[in-house]
């Protein structure tokens, strides 16, 4: 890993050619493979480009109000919810329930994966079972979980909880079991105990596979409730937008899909940096 | 060495075999290895060179193996790949799995001897392949094993980088003195290093020599160019085309 990582890929990573001065050989420039890196701000073009659109196209009446809103519109019915208090509970409520089922969730699938990668009997137990549960979709669940949960919280909670319990679980076994022979050998090697593996080689191994399944898991407990928001609650974002379909507002719905996404993108950008946090080691691997 | 040694030997082989789903690759090794003595393993690729010393380090015990070996003692074992944890700082690395209360002090003087003093806190992926390889050198004495087993540790090193980590194994060697089993493609290398060199062939011993040269030992020694022909030749290198 070490060594693949520091000389083989030395060319083909965009930032090692822009730091390193070198004269290009021969006169001809060399080769770039990959695209040269984004600067910061240049990715969000393309959603500026289309917001524009989308505001000239209500502008010019082209798109009517009861079709779609305008985003200047929808920003202004944003603003104005949030400032007269009506928002927030209902932003928290959704906040609640996401982040409760993914904690749980995540929680959850980390002990297992835990207990089925590095255990013989947890494997047997747990694998085949968290796999028949993965070919499942969890909206299927949903009638049975009413049933059994009702239609409350409990059940919202329930259903993200699984929804993001497999692919933690999944991921983070699958880096539990990949993991390189030649520091097995070398854990050997150097006598470490069970528990000095588990903490110095395993786990720390582990780390990136687990950290991919957690920015799958948030961006999935979100995804959940938006359907889950539909049944039975006077609260949340998604209560907000259905109730809008019924009165044909769709400046509150454009709202609602604002929220999700930016709260989507700052999960995201949460997890990430503190990816980069605990993984900094990799920083420096040229990539 | 002022100081008398007992000649019981080290490391002992009687009648080693070992294969890798029906194919042998060891072919009844004996061999014995007194304290304290730098054994440098010649052979062709695929001689069965790093299986041997895979043996002698307690890996691969799920092969076919017939016969026996005894290894008295502690044994470390430096691999051709640093094999540094990347998520270790580098002195996180040398005393992994380390148990003595002084771990820390100890391995920034072994940092120090390997030219590492400045290194200490870095992770291993900013290290270059010839400082990756003095850690791993570190973390190994560190343990101050009774046999260290190297495999081709200098192997992807360039020329120059390999000269000073030849004359650094050396020189931390003759500090601890612990019996060494040095595999190496490079003659020079082990005509420089080794007390004693044997070429593996077919799965066997086919050669043991003994190397009586002094330390510090030159290129243009009269008994280095010898055994440097004979080891060549034995190696299937034609030496006038060399
Ligand atoms: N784990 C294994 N499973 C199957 N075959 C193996 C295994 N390890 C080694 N071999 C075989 O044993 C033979 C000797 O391999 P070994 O690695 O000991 O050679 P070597 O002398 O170290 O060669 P080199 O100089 O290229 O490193 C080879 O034919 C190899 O394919
Ligand atoms: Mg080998």
């Amino acid at each position: 890993m070490t060594d693949a990582t520091s000389e083989g890929n030395f060319y083909v990573a965009g930032r090692a050619g822009e730091r390193s001065p070198a004269p290009p050989r021969s006169g001809a420039s060399a080769v770039r493979l990959t695209p040269e890196r984004l600067p910061a701000g240049l990715r969000l073009l393309g959603p500026v480009l289309v917001v524009l659109a989308w505001e000239a196209a209500s502008r010019l009446g082209l798109l009517s109000p009861a079709t779609l809103t305008a985003p200047s519109t929808a920003l202004a019915t944003g603003y104005q919810m949030f400032s007269d208090g009506s928002l927030l509970p209902h932003l928290l409520a959704s906040a609640g329930r996401a982040y409760s089922g993914l904690f749980l969730g995540v929680l959850a699938g980390v002990v297992l994966a835990l207990l089925s990668g590095l255990t013989r009997t947890g494997e047997a137990l747990i694998d085949g079972l968290v796999q028949i549960k993965r070919a499942v979709p969890t909206l299927a669940l949903i009638p049975l979980v009413i049933i059994w949960l009702g239609i409350g919280e409990a059940m919202k909670v329930f259903l993200i909880f699984t929804a993001v319990l497999v692919p933690v679980y999944i991921n983070t076994h699958a880096a539990l079991r990949g993991i390189d022979i030649g520091h097995i050998e070398l854990a050997r090697t150097l006598g470490l105990s069970r528990g000095e593996f588990i903490r110095h080689v395993a786990l720390p191994g582990a780390l990136p596979g687990f950290f991919v399944s957690l920015r799958l898991a948030v961006a999935l407990c979100w995804t959940a409730l938006v359907v889950l928001e539909l049944i039975n609650t006077q609260t949340g974002i998604g209560y907000l937008m259905n109730r809008a379909r019924d009165w044909g507002q769709t400046d509150i719905i454009v709202v609602g899909i604002i929220i999700y996404a930016v709260l989507g993108l700052v999960s995201d950008a949460v997890v990430r940096a503190v990816e980069a946090k605990v993984l900094s080691y990799r920083r420096s691997l040229g990539s | 060495m002022t100081f008398h040694r007992p000649i019981t030997p080290e490391v002992v082989l009687r009648d080693l075999s070992r294969s890798f789903k029906g194919k042998t690759v060891l072919d009844r090794v004996s061999l014995e290895i007194p304290r304290g003595q730098f054994v440098a393993l010649l052979g062709e690729s695929g001689s069965g060179k790093t299986t041997l010393l895979r043996a002698l380090a307690g890996l691969d015990d799920d092969a076919e193996t017939a016969g026996h070996f005894q290894v008295a003692g502690s044994t470390s074992v430096l691999f051709q790949d640093s094999r540094l944890l990347p998520w270790m700082s580098v002195i996180g690395n040398v005393t992994l799995g380390l148990r003595r209360p002084d771990a820390r002090a100890a391995a920034l003087e072994m940092l120090g001897a390997v030219g590492l003093g400045d290194k200490t806190d870095v992770w291993p992926s900013t290290l270059s392949g010839g400082q990756k390889q003095r850690a791993s050198l570190a973390r190994s004495l560190l343990r101050a094993p009774d046999v260290l087993l190297a495999d081709e540790p200098f192997g992807a090193l360039d020329a120059l980088t390999r000269l000073r980590m030849q004359a650094l194994l050396l020189r931390l060697v003759e500090r601890q003195r612990p019996t060494v089993i040095l595999v190496t493609h490079d003659v020079e290398e082990a005509l420089l290093l080794a007390d004693r060199i044997l070429v593996l062939k077919d799965g066997r011993i086919a050669e043991d020599h003994p190397v009586r040269m002094p330390q510090p030992r030159r290129v243009d020694h009269p008994e280095f160019a010898g055994l440097r022909q004979t080891l060549l030749s034995s190696l299937g290198v034609e030496t006038e085309a060399v």
